[in-house]
C-alpha cells in the first residue's frame, strides 16, 4: 500500500522504516533512500534551500508513482515522505522506503520511485548561495534515469 | 473560466501565482490558452516564447498543448521539476 506524506517537519528515518515492518512477519526486505541537502552544489556554497511544491498535485503524483511501482513489482508497502519549505545543509529532504518479501523487488522499486519522483513530482528547489538566490536547474541525467524504466 | 496557476521560476517571471481567465474559445485547448498568455506584455511573451522549457498540468494531471480545457478546470504552468 502506498503511504505518501508532504510536510515541512523533519522525520525520524528509523521510526518511519520500523513502521513498515511492525507487527508483521511477511516482510523479508526493506530498502530505503534518504536524500539530504548538500552544502555544495554546482560549484557554489549553499547556505539554505527552499522547496516549493504544488499542493494536491504533489501528493497525487507521488501516489501514482507508488502505485506504478506496486504494478511493476511484488511489493508490500511503499513509503514516500518529502519535505517542503526552508531547509539547511545536512537536513533530510526525502525518504523512500519499500518493503517486500525479497530484496530484489525492494531495491528495484526504491530506485524506480526516486527516478520518477525526480522527474515527475512537482517540487522545485531554490538555493541561497554567495552569488544570490537561484532556482535549481533540472538535470538531463535525471531524465535519462527515468527513461531507463520505460 | 479556468483557474491558472504558476509555480517557481515561472511564477516569478510572470509576477503572479494564480488568476482566473476566460476560456479562449469553445473547444479550447492548452495551446490556445498559451497563445493568449503569450500575447500579453514582454514578461509573458518571454516566459512562453518558443524554446522555453515549461510544463503544464490540467486538473493536477500532466497535460500537453492538445489537452482540451473545460469551464472550471485548474491549469498549472511550471518549470521542469527539481525535487528529491
Amino acid at each position: 500500500m502506498p503511504i505518501v506524506r508532504v510536510q515541512e517537519a523533519d522525520f525520524d528515518t528509523g521510526r518511519e522504516l520500523d513502521a513498515l515492518t511492525r507487527g508483521r512477519t511477511d516482510v523479508g526486505a526493506v530498502a530505503s533512500f534518504t536524500g539530504l541537502v548538500r552544502a555544495l552544489n554546482d560549484g557554489s556554497a549553499v547556505s539554505a534551500m527552499t522547496l516549493e511544491h504544488y499542493p494536491g498535485m504533489t501528493e497525487r503524483a507521488l501516489e501514482d508513482i507508488c502505485r506504478e511501482a506496486h504494478a511493476r513489482w511484488k511489493l508490500i508497502d511503499t513509503l514516500v515522505i518529502h519535505r517542503v519549505g526552508a531547509l539547511r545543509p545536512g537536513d533530510r529532504i526525502v525518504l523512500v522506503g519499500v518493503s517486500s518479501a525479497h530484496r530484489g523487488e525492494a531495491f528495484a522499486a526504491c530506485e524506480f520511485i526516486m527516478d520518477y519522483l525526480k522527474t515527475r513530482a512537482p517540487f522545485w528547489k531554490r538555493e541561497d548561495t554567495p552569488g544570490g538566490s537561484r532556482w535549481v536547474e533540472a538535470r538531463e541525467s535525471d531524465e535519462q534515469a527515468a527513461r531507463g524504466w520505460e | 473560466m479556468v483557474t491558472v496557476l504558476f509555480f517557481a521560476s515561472l511564477r516569478e517571471r510572470v509576477g503572479t501565482s494564480r488568476e482566473t481567465v476566460p476560456i479562449p474559445a469553445p473547444n479550447a485547448t492548452v495551446s490556445m490558452l498559451v497563445e493568449s498568455l503569450r500575447a500579453r506584455d514582454g514578461a509573458w511573451a518571454e516566459a512562453f516564447a518558443p524554446g522555453q522549457a515549461w510544463r503544464v498540468a490540467v486538473n493536477q494531471r500532466v497535460a500537453d498543448l492538445a489537452t482540451p480545457l473545460r469551464a472550471g478546470d485548474e491549469v498549472a504552468f511550471f518549470p521542469p521539476v527539481t525535487g528529491g
